[in-house]
């Protein structure tokens, strides 16, 4: 019995980890190669699933709606850096912080304006409705599944794409001197708003993923973004492997230590304190693992080189 | 490079000692009299309003020694006004209504929980330091929605304002706006002496080289961590002043959102200049009032209006201001 209920703990925590490291990728790339904080990538995400319902109210299908949010979240996405963010790669922290921060407001009262303050829902697609038996007693939904896989699958193309491919070797190269890869000949404006691109669609697709099993509201991408910072603070900035590996340990941590923290906490107190100090225990467990991590190793557990 | 532009600040302040004490001097002259206009009007609703840009900006000058004289971005000071919040609520929960246990209940509180965290986070630099101390701002935010005992998710509601030493010399709104009033002063006043002082000059000297700091034999890490627990002491001032005003403690006070904000009325009046900080909360608390009785979605308009100050008005209301004063006050 608890160890069906682990199993399934465990798979919940792999998707989160996984929809983390959607986001993370993006967050750690662009932050590796420019140099640039994007607090509003977590909107992204949101803007990812929002699209998805207005696509699958068009056009009644998952897949082209997918097809058609992904592709309208890269033109946001392209848009907002010509006009926002290219401006501001040469600028410090503090203006990268806030510029973003201002966009987060627009774009979190926006989705209010045109899509109203109430949650949204997209139904999970037909093919993949329902749950499969995964062991005896062990029924689990097969969309978390097939966001399991389809997230790996990222990771797997990313790996590829990052250590086999020439644009990934020029990401690589920019995130140890972009001012290096420039003075090779490189356009990096246009490597820029390659990988700026290439992060805004993951984190839409991670959102357009996650739609029919969260309801679609504004804020969305707040708590989620501040999530995808911890991976990457732990993970090391502009390191994907790092992103990967701290994202599903940040999953994994965050999903068991919420089910089972009042379980462990009875073993040594008695059950009324065990109800009261285990939810805010199990919130303070992954800030912890940061913590710790970053006191032994401040630049994160996988630094990106040359940094 | 931050260092520039404040290092081009500062001179413009040291060329200017008179406008050092002009700009001060009418803010809180206005604060001083706003209560006898509000009088004659009849508004409670001013008296309300400037209260809050009062607590707002004793936080807000608070993060300015952080962000303007360290160089330190600290994305989670909410969280330093939420703890002091929370002692004052939860002591007062607990029957212990008195602003002699509670004030320094809550700013010890902070000063713990910045001292806790300093250690961390300032191992770290730069985008690092703004990621993590936005993540310690979450944590905290957290616990709170989880304290089922005091409200959680739905905020904590007190009972009455604290007394003071038994008295209940708070009750008046008046009086607790003069003593709000008080508390902003003497966070200026302290922070301005603070920064002029020989410790305000080691952190200016880490904050445009820390390398350099070091070589002559400063441990500019302890310098900035004390002035981390400083800094988060003052939050938690803010916070026991927020909780006392609205007699009301909620997760909200802590949300990152509200850490943005403070960096946003940092940035409003220009980092660095403590008196800065006060004109940008004020800025920011009225076009608030002002933007949001207009539209229901304000800040869909006031996000692009950041984008805009930060791509073409650097320096905040201070820097335009000490352009202005350039052009014309110096002819």
């Amino acid at each position: 019995m608890t160890g069906t209920l682990l199993l399934v703990q465990i798979l919940n925590g792999l998707q989160l980890g996984v929809l983390l490291f959607l986001i993370a990728a993006g967050l750690t790339l662009v932050f590796g190669v420019m140099d640039f904080i994007n607090l509003a990538h977590g909107v992204q995400y949101m803007l990812g699933a929002y699209l998805a319902v207005a696509f699958y109210g068009l056009v009644g299908n998952f897949l082209a709606a997918l097809v058609l949010a992904l592709l309208a979240a890269l033109a946001f996405g392209l848009l907002l850096e010509f006009l926002v963010f290219r401006h501001l790669y040469a600028r410090d922290h503090l203006d990268q912080v806030i510029a973003t921060f201002g966009i987060i407001l627009f774009l979190n009262h926006s989705v209010r304006v045109v899509w109203g303050a109430a949650p949204l829902t997209l139904p999970v697609p037909e093919y993949f409705t329902g749950s499969i038996v995964l062991m005896n007693g062990l029924l689990y939904p097969v969309w978390r599944l097939v966001i399991i896989a389809s997230g790996l699958a990222v990771a797997a193309a990313l790996y590829v794409l990052v250590s086999y491919t020439r644009i990934g070797m020029l990401v690589r190269a920019g995130a140890t001197n972009a001012r290096m890869v420039s003075a090779l000949g490189v356009n990096i404006e246009r490597l820029f708003m390659v990988v700026f691109g290439f992060g805004t669609m993951l984190a839409g697709f991670a959102g357009i993923m996650i739609a029919p099993i969260l309801s679609v509201e504004p804020g969305m991408g707040d708590n989620i973004l501040i999530l995808a910072f911890v991976v990457i603070v732990i993970g090391g900035i502009g390191s994907i492997r790092g992103a990967f590996i701290a994202a599903l340990l940040i999953g994994l941590v965050d999903t068991l230590g919420r089910s089972f923290s009042i379980d462990m906490l009875r073993l040594v107190m008695a059950p009324s304190p065990a109800r009261m100090v285990g939810p805010a225990i199990a919130s303070m467990l992954i800030y912890v693992l940061m913590a710790v991590v970053l006191y032994v190793r401040p630049a994160g557990l996988f630094p990106a080189k040359g940094r | 490079m931050p260092g520039a532009t404040l290092a081009a600040t500062s001179e413009t302040r040291l060329r200017h000692p008179a406008r050092d004490l002009v700009v001060p001097g009418l803010i809180f002259a206005a604060l001083a009299l706003l209560p006898l206009a509000a009088a004659l009007s009849a508004e409670q609703y001013l008296i309300d309003l400037a209260g809050r840009v009062m607590i707002f900006a004793v936080a807000a000058v608070a993060l300015d020694l952080l962000v303007g004289y360290c160089g330190l971005i600290s994305f989670g000071h909410a969280a330093f006004i939420g703890i002091g919040a929370y002692a004052a609520g939860i002591l007062s929960a607990q029957g212990i209504g008195d602003a002699l246990v509670a004030l320094p209940a809550a700013v010890i509180a902070s000063m713990l929980f910045a001292w806790g965290t300093g250690i961390i986070c300032l191992r770290t630099r730069g985008a690092y330091f703004i990621m993590i101390t936005l993540a310690f701002g979450q944590m905290v935010y957290f616990i709170a929605t989880s304290l089922a005992l005091y409200g959680g998710d739905n905020g904590l509601t007190i009972a009455a304002r604290d007394t003071i030493a038994g008295f209940a010399l708070l009750k008046s709104d008046r009086a607790f706006y003069y003593v709000t009033l008080g508390c902003l002063l003497a966070t200026y006043l302290f922070s301005r002496a603070l920064v002029a002082s020989r410790f305000g000059r080691v952190l200016r000297g880490g904050r445009e080289n820390a390398t350099r700091m070091a070589t002559i034999g400063f441990d500019v890490q302890r310098f900035r961590l004390i002035a981390y627990v400083i800094s988060g002491g003052l939050g938690g001032l803010s916070g026991f002043l927020l909780a006392n005003s609205t007699e009301f403690v909620s997760p909200a006070y802590m949300s990152w959102q509200r850490s943005g904000e403070l960096i946003v009325m940092v940035i409003l009046g220009g980092v660095g200049t403590l008196d800065g900080a006060i004109i940008g909360s004020a800025a920011y608390l009225l076009s608030e009032e002002w933007l949001s009785g207009m539209i229901e979605n304000w800040k869909v308009v006031f996000g692009p209006l950041l984008v805009l100050v930060v791509l073409f008005a650097r320096g905040g209301l201070i820097g335009l201001s000490s352009q202005l004063w350039r052009r014309f006050g110096h002819a």
